[in-house]
């Protein structure tokens, strides 16, 4: 039954790389190819792990799986943020649908 | 059971990457490729992950840590670098 979840988990994790290399192929602006890079494949990390960690349940390797899957789900968002920013600061002047109020 | 699912899951990860590598040759701005080379990172990370699956080994968790921290890192420094000169 274990044997049966961990593969769940690892296919599906793998099927959303997928999903975010096929989103950043597909999307056409730069922001919303970044917000495909980041999030499914943070989920899939995520997934992933919980397949390692259903593998082998050892607590030494729980707590690791957990340290990796925290880690992630801090760093991505802020990366992810900072390449955001750094984006909007440079097309800001000539994208005007960029623009958080509309026709202020 | 578990060689079967890793190995699908070894194929669509290498889908992946040859997509994300793909995409990679294809940008054109440096925002592009921080975007390319952030996915390509964590479909590096996804692949040990699934390493590990396979091999039950705990040497993996520590290499996943490390790339994980690895990658955060690139991209915030070159978003630094990007948001001071402007994108190439």
């Amino acid at each position: 039954m274990i044997d049966v979840l961990t593969s769940i988990a690892v296919i599906t994790g793998a099927a959303l790389a997928l999903v975010a290399a096929i989103g950043v192929h597909r999307l056409p602006d730069v922001l919303s190819r970044m917000h495909a890079a980041t999030k499914p494949a943070t989920l899939g990390i995520l997934l992933v792990l919980i397949g390692v960690a259903l593998r082998d349940g050892r607590l030494a390797v729980i707590a690791k799986v957990a340290l990796v899957a925290a880690l992630q789900f801090l760093t991505a968002p802020t990366g992810a943020h900072m390449v955001g920013r750094a984006v909007h600061r440079d097309t800001t002047e000539h994208d005007d649908d960029l623009d958080p109020v509309d026709g202020v | 059971m578990i060689e079967l699912a890793t190995t699908v899951a070894f194929t669509i990860v290498s889908i992946a990457g040859v997509l994300g590598a793909g995409a990679l040759l294809r940008a054109r701005t440096l925002a592009d490729r921080i975007v390319a080379l952030d996915l390509l990172l964590v479909i590096l990370v996804l692949a040990i992950a699934v390493g590990a699956v396979r091999t039950r080994e705990r040497l993996y968790l520590d290499i996943l840590v490390v790339t994980s921290l690895l990658g955060f890192l690139g991209t915030t420094i070159v978003a630094r670098f990007m948001e001071r000169r402007g994108s190439a």
